[in-house]
């Protein structure tokens, strides 16, 4: 399989049945590693689009902010961008949670805050792009 | 003995005679290596940006609100502690975006040999530091 000085390579860790069910030993999880490199490999030309755009926006008015997003490609990317960073956000903030917190009570309790804070922001962030490239 | 867990510190050797197991050091003792301070601090940049997200929110927020709440924002960004915050989120975002593509490309299962991750390490922190600086030169000449 692998020659020599190479790094091993296991190809197919489950049993025929477990990869037919295509789920892990929790029945779920995969999704949100899924999610977390899709919204990663988003993010990686739209974050570098949007330090570009902010460098531009430097003492810039609301009136010339309005006018940038009111092109429909930077609106559609700057929308783009904010789903993509609040969802990688919210899953990256979930696995830390997941490792730190032990007690399950407060556990709970602070994913609800840090996902619900994390809709709340994105949505206020989207409303006010659509207000400003519609104004 | 004084304490009663020492009791399970005590094992037979070899020989049959009656040692002290040894103790690993402490944690703090070892020399940490680059590539583990680079995954933690890949975290600790991830929750950095999280709270950066706040400082977007806000901008685009008083952008749509009113001319008043703009004003605020932007004075806040100028103010000394809002370039240092901005200078902080820059180096988070470049940190954890190369770093993030070095995470994917292991997802591929790419750069595990030890050559590979130590020259990795390095090629992070490098292009980190370069694209903040570049950025804020970039940033400071269109000011």
């Amino acid at each position: 399989m692998a020659s020599p000085g190479d790094t091993p390579r296991i190809d197919m860790l489950r049993s025929p049945l477990g990869r037919a069910r295509g789920v892990g030993a929790a029945h779920a999880g995969t999704g949100h590693s899924w999610a977390q490199t899709v919204t990663a490999i988003a993010l990686v030309p739209l974050s570098l689009w949007f330090v570009c755009g902010m460098i531009r926006m430097i003492g810039a008015s609301r009136h010339d902010v309005a006018a940038w997003l009111s092109g429909p490609v930077p609106m559609v990317l700057m929308i783009l961008l904010i789903v993509a960073t609040f969802h990688h956000l919210q899953l990256g903030v979930q696995a830390v949670i997941d490792d730190y917190v032990r007690e399950p009570g407060l556990r709970l309790g602070s994913l609800l805050v840090v996902k619900g804070a994390a809709v709340v922001l994105a949505l206020l962030c989207i409303v006010s792009v659509l207000r400003l490239g519609f104004l | 003995m004084r304490d009663a867990r020492d009791a399970l510190m005590v094992a037979r050797n070899t020989d049959g005679k009656l040692v002290r197991r040894p103790l690993s050091p402490h944690v703090l003792n070892y020399r940490w290596p680059l590539s583990g301070l680079l995954s933690g601090t890949h975290r600790i940049t991830g929750l950095g940006l999280g709270v950066g997200t706040l400082l977007m929110t806000w901008w685009l927020v008083a952008a749509a609100s009113s001319d008043s709440a703009f004003a605020a924002v932007q004075w806040f960004l100028s103010s000394w502690l809002g370039i240092l915050c901005l200078c902080g989120w820059t180096f988070a975002l470049f940190q954890h975006l190369f770093s993030g593509i070095r995470h994917l490309a292991w997802n591929a299962v790419y750069g595990f040999e030890k050559s590979e991750y130590r020259a990795t390490n390095w090629a992070v922190i490098a292009a980190s530091a370069v694209c903040t600086v570049a950025t804020w030169i970039v940033g400071f000449v269109v000011w």
